[in-house]
């Protein structure tokens, strides 16, 4: 595996159960059993209704793209080297969204409203990270 | 009901802006002192009337460093950072601790380094400055993809485009007669003019926005001085009084927000139910112009138009001084000048324009007595703050 040469996550204990199912190749999210809100990012609390009665749950791994840019300039580390590439915010079937980039496709085939699902690239041992592609 | 009445509860008795597009010799302290001097003798006022220090930025220009580099010991201190619209909110608190009595004058200061100090604001993500380990949330969940602040603007325009039909040549009108207003200003960084077809053929950043769609990176800085009714009657101008103010801030909302409404939707009320006036009332405004969508949707969620109709608002000249309502008259953060954050200038502008400083000239608004500034401070896709506040001549 070649080095990870983009920045990698920071992983605490909120956050942890989330990276873990990534590395097994699952998407989870969270809802909430009190108000049943599902949201993300992920946080030790319901954000809607502030108890702490949340639970994880798979997440369909669909979705649609919600918004995107075409990101033609950055010259951050990591990135620089794969311009042009997708910056999108996925809308889960659940309702919540996520930024992503949509990988496996040609930039310019990229529209609000596509239907993606996920998809996960290792980016070392530890961790493994969630990326969305046009459904198959 | 507040049970204060804010209205001209405080006035904007001096100002000065730092003119420097690029200041490798000094530092931001200094900017900013020299920004403070000048701002007050432009009152007629001095150091020891001064009780409240507002700034916004990390440590290094924090009120705590500020009031050590001015040798000042101000009773106020108010480090409100939120972006680049910072500044509309630090006269909403100074406007606040005014009125109830704790201070009777504040000055609201800014400075930045951002165009010497090589900074790509608006093309690189917090990892810009080499990958710096991310905070848990939201920036683990974020940063990772390789967002850029103009990558967070662009992902509204492309919605606003979807949604609504807006074309490229409809953002482009923004930049144009922005540039339109840089080109009286003599401090402008880009003062020759341009046309909307320059605007759509020139280089693509983060599809759909064009270079010119994106605000330009200087150095600069400036300060306001506010004060009491009472100190404001003796000062040298005659008071730019505070009509009203609002707060607010939006975000991803645990990830069911539509950010296609901006805060300027939540501010903007407050700020005209305290000043009393109407939209038809705004001689002119100055609007967060980080990027030609951020004017766009500002305008739409003040309610200048409705949702959607931003593309044709914008268009036909009605942005240009002569036109129904004139915005960013100095140039903008478009063409003229935008030093991280921008927010001060929209008070420094606007003032000038309500005391008539350009009478006689083409860059003068004509009978203005009611001018509004919105300032934007964060990204427009993830998370970003509003703050409106209306001004009004004496």
């Amino acid at each position: 595996m070649s080095e990870w040469n983009k920045p990698l996550p920071t992983i605490s204990g909120e956050t942890k159960p989330f990276w873990d199912a990534c590395r097994r190749g699952n998407l989870i999210i969270q809802k909430c059993d009190r108000c049943q809100e599902y949201q993300f990012y992920p946080r030790g609390i319901c954000a809607n209704c502030w108890c702490q009665d949340i639970r994880w749950v798979t997440a369909t791994g669909k979705g649609t793209v919600w918004t995107f840019t075409v990101t033609r300039q950055n010259r951050t580390l990591g990135f620089e080297d794969e311009l042009p590439y997708v910056l999108a915010l996925v809308e889960l079937d659940e309702g919540v969204k996520m930024f992503t980039n949509i990988v496996e496709c040609d930039p310019n085939e990229v529209k609000i409203g596509m239907p993606v699902e996920v998809t996960f690239v290792q980016a070392n041992q530890q961790i493994t990270i969630p990326y969305f592609k046009p459904a198959g | 009901m507040p049970t204060v009445d804010l209205r001209k509860a405080a006035a904007i008795v001096g100002i000065h802006e730092h003119i420097t597009r690029y200041a490798p010799d000094k530092s931001e302290l200094q900017i900013q002192g020299e920004s403070v001097i000048k701002a007050l003798d432009d009152a007629g006022l001095g150091k020891d009337d001064v009780d409240g220090l507002l700034t916004a930025g990390n440590i290094r220009n924090s009120g705590l460093n500020l009031a050590d580099y001015l040798n000042m010991y101000p009773k106020m201190v108010d480090n409100t950072t939120v972006g680049g619209g910072s500044f509309e909110f630090h006269l909403s608190h100074a406007l606040n601790a005014i009125a109830a009595g704790r201070i009777n004058c504040a000055v609201i200061t800014y400075s930045s380094l951002a165009r010497s100090g090589g900074i790509s604001v608006g093309t690189g993500g917090v990892a810009r400055f080499g990958h710096a380990k991310l905070d848990p949330s939201p920036d683990s969940f974020e940063e990772l993809y390789g967002l850029t602040t103009v990558g967070l603007y662009a992902m509204i325009a492309q919605r606003h485009m979807h949604l609504y039909g807006t074309t490229s040549e409809q953002l482009a009108e923004v930049a144009v007669a922005i540039r339109q207003h840089a080109s009286m200003n003599p401090e402008a960084l880009f003062r020759d003019p341009i046309t909307v077809q320059d605007v759509v053929n020139s280089r693509v950043i983060s599809t759909p926005l064009h270079l010119p769609d994106c605000c330009v990176i200087t150095d600069g800085g400036g300060a306001v001085v506010v004060a009491s009714p009472e100190v404001a009657r003796n000062c040298k101008h005659n008071p730019v009084w505070v009509l009203g103010a609002g707060e607010a801030v939006a975000h991803q909302g645990a990830g069911k927000r539509d950010l296609q409404f901006i805060a300027a939707k939540q501010s903007h009320e407050p700020a005209f139910a305290m000043a009393g006036v109407t939209h038809a009332d705004i001689d002119m405004a100055m609007i967060y112009d980080s990027f030609t969508i951020t004017v766009l949707e500002t305008l739409e969620d003040l309610g200048f138009c409705k949702k959607g109709e931003g593309g044709d608002f914008v268009s036909g000249g009605r942005l240009q001084i002569g036109g129904e309502l004139p915005i960013n008259t100095d140039g903008g953060g478009l063409s003229s000048n935008h030093p991280g954050m921008r927010g001060i200038f929209l008070l420094l502008e606007s003032t000038r324009q309500l005391r008539h400083q350009f009478e006689g000239t083409a860059r003068q608004v004509q009978n203005c007595d009611v001018a509004l500034c919105h300032g934007t401070g964060g990204a427009l896709g993830s998370r970003h703050s509003g703050g409106t506040v209306i001004l009004g001549r004496n």
